[in-house]
């Protein structure tokens, strides 16, 4: 796969930074003028390989702020920046993969269908499809699935059909937008664990959308902790629990695992952030 | 196993379902014709059921017997069958020069509207409109103008004009369910093929179409239907011969003495118009990887 490897601080190839927001604001103007201001002034960066979750009450711009990045908007203010290009060259460039909380498979389409269908859309040969689709379904562990349609999957199954999917151009950049919103606790955390072996894996770097504080904890890099009306970034919290790839069930079992979501919790619940550093450095 | 022979039962059930249904047909029309009074039933003086007599309503087995028998007296006429197969074959070709062209011209201006937000406002008002034209209205019109085309070796002929009425009939359905079929996809698969920079036509090919084949069947039967009708009807108003329209007009002057003669080119529309349905059913077949997450058929 042509991915970069895994990246620390300062990767020697590459040294743009994935997503860089700088003082991006986003106001819906409704009928008869009334206006919501989705994003207030937001300012954030990702750096390549860094896995960062948007987390926030609902309306907070989590979703506003993803489809920014994914050119799916256009702001009102402030600018974009994807691997050091603006967000709509990164669009046309392939330079990210999306998924969103509903898998949106094509149901006309076969398992392996759906994982060609950007590669088929970007003009790749059949025999370079195939072998790619079979390379993906083997990560996701769908193989014996390749010629299923989606009718015949679980909402599990589906959604890694559709991470697979978001993988087949092997992007640097990952877009998700609650993408484990609709299962159910037991499968969520299973494709929690796969997820974070996939990103070691490919080394890509992740914006990840979600409500859940243990799952925003257990992925992340960085927890990116946002404030409804307007919706602004109330503060980003230093997570990291261990090496991409090596972390396992029993991280979710562990102390800082613990720590780490009381904080999250307290800082979605309004606490002001400075006291909380105190609360986490005794 | 179990799987294979389950859609077989399905089939066989809706086979024998059809086929009661018809035997179900049959025996009210024999009931009624020996059950009923001979003058029919009367509500003051409107007449609310037929009369029963031979004439009116003959026995079901006088109309399969007049079908095996000669048209008419002459010593070279054709048996009847094969006069009514003929003008059905007749019928049904223009028909299906009239669905297709009505097909791609639905087609087209669902793609238009689609594409272009404003057209559809502008189109579909009219689109609507054209179909409360009285059809009688516009087939002597059509046939008019008709007559006036002379381009240099090809001249206007009378079943175009009966083509082309049974395509302005054809059409409407099509533009419609195309239309909602082309607008189907979710919000999330267009942005989807956005983020894919799939332009509109990429988009049309792998997103809009296939998503449209659910909306489009219907409509390909009902336009299949409209041609049919349309020119069984436009032939009697442009008096074109040699197709079903014809004969039904010319044998319903016979029912005076040979009751079983005017069910014949009746049969025959029914046939033509089995035929489209049926034809129509075969596309829905080849296309039926489109139709998952449908109801099962
Ligand atoms: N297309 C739109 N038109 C008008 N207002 C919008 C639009 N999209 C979002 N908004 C508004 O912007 C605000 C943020 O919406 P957004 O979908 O980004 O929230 P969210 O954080 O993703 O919420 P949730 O967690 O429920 O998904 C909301 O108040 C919403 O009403
Ligand atoms: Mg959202």
């Amino acid at each position: 796969m042509s991915v970069e490897p895994s990246v620390d601080l300062g990767a020697p190839v590459d040294t743009a930074l994935a997503v860089e927001v700088i003082n991006l604001s986003r106001v819906f103007t409704g009928r008869k003028g009334a206006t919501v201001t989705a994003l207030d002034n937001v300012s954030l960066t990702v750096r390549p390989g860094e896995f960062v979750s948007l987390i926030g009450p609902s309306g907070c711009g989590k979703s506003t702020l993803l489809r920014l990045i994914a050119d799916l908007d256009t702001p009102t203010r402030g600018t974009i920046a994807v691997f050091g290009t603006s967000a709509r060259q990164a669009r046309v460039n392939q330079a990210y993969g999306i998924a969103f909380q509903q898998a949106g498979l094509l149901p006309w389409r076969t398992v392996t269908g759906n994982i060609e269908l950007p590669l088929e859309l970007h003009g790749a040969g059949k025999a370079a499809r195939q072998a790619r689709a079979a390379e993906l379904l083997d990560l996701v562990g769908l193989t014996d699935f390749a010629a299923s349609y989606p009718d015949q999957l679980s909402g599990g199954m589906q959604q890694r059909v559709a991470i697979a999917r978001a993988l087949a151009e092997s992007p640097r950049l990952l877009l998700m937008d609650e993408p484990f919103g609709a299962l159910d606790e037991m499968t969520r955390e299973r494709m929690q664990n796969e997820l974070v072996r996939i990103c070691g894996e490919t080394g890509a770097a992740v914006v990840f959308v979600t409500h859940s504080i243990p799952e925003a904890v257990f992925l992340s890099d960085r927890v990116v902790v946002m404030s409804p009306r307007p919706g602004r970034i109330r503060d980003v919290l230093p997570v990291r629990l261990g090496e991409t790839g090596k972390r396992g069930e029993n991280l979710r079992e562990e102390e800082a695992f613990f720590r780490a979501v009381r904080q999250v919790r307290e800082l979605l619940h309004g606490e002001a952030p400075d006291r909380l550093r105190g609360v986490e450095t005794r | 196993m179990r799987a294979r022979s389950e859609p077989a039962a399905a089939l066989w059930r809706r086979v024998v379902v059809g086929a009661m249904g018809v035997v179900v047909l049959a025996l009210v029309w024999e009931l009624y014709k020996l059950l009923g009074p001979a003058d029919g039933v009367l509500v003051g003086t409107t007449t609310v059921l037929p009369r029963t007599t031979d004439l009116a309503m003959p026995h079901l087995w006088v109309m399969g017997g007049r079908v095996l028998e000669p048209v008419n007296g002459a010593s070279a006429a054709l048996p009847m069958w094969l006069v009514v197969l003929q003008a059905s074959l007749f019928t049904l070709g223009i028909a299906a020069v009239g669905w297709l062209v009505g097909v791609a011209v639905g087609l087209a201006l669902a793609l238009v509207m689609q594409r272009f937000r404003a057209a559809e406002s502008a189109i579909l008002p009219w689109i609507i409109l054209s179909q409360t034209v009285p059809l009688i209205a516009i087939a002597p019109l059509v046939r008019r103008w008709g007559a006036q085309i002379h381009l240099g070796e090809f001249t206007w002929e009378n079943w175009m004009s009966v083509a082309l009425i049974a395509s302005y009939l054809a059409f409407f359905p099509v533009s419609v369910g195309a239309l909602r079929g082309l607008s189907s996809p979710d919000a999330n698969h267009v942005d989807l093929m956005r983020c894919y920079a799939a332009g509109w036509w990429k988009t049309l090919w792998r997103l809009r179409l296939p998503a449209s084949v659910g909306y489009l069947l219907p409509a390909l039967g009902l336009a299949a239907a409209s041609a049919v009708i349309g020119t069984v009807v436009a032939e009697v108003s442009i008096a074109l011969r040699g197709g079903i329209g014809r004969l039904i007009v010319e044998y319903a002057g016979a029912a005076g003495g040979d009751p079983g003669k005017p069910w014949a080119p009746i049969f025959g529309s029914v046939l033509v118009g089995l035929v489209a349905a049926g034809f129509v059913g075969l596309i829905g077949v080849v296309l039926r990887r489109f139709r998952r997450g449908e109801v099962a058929v």
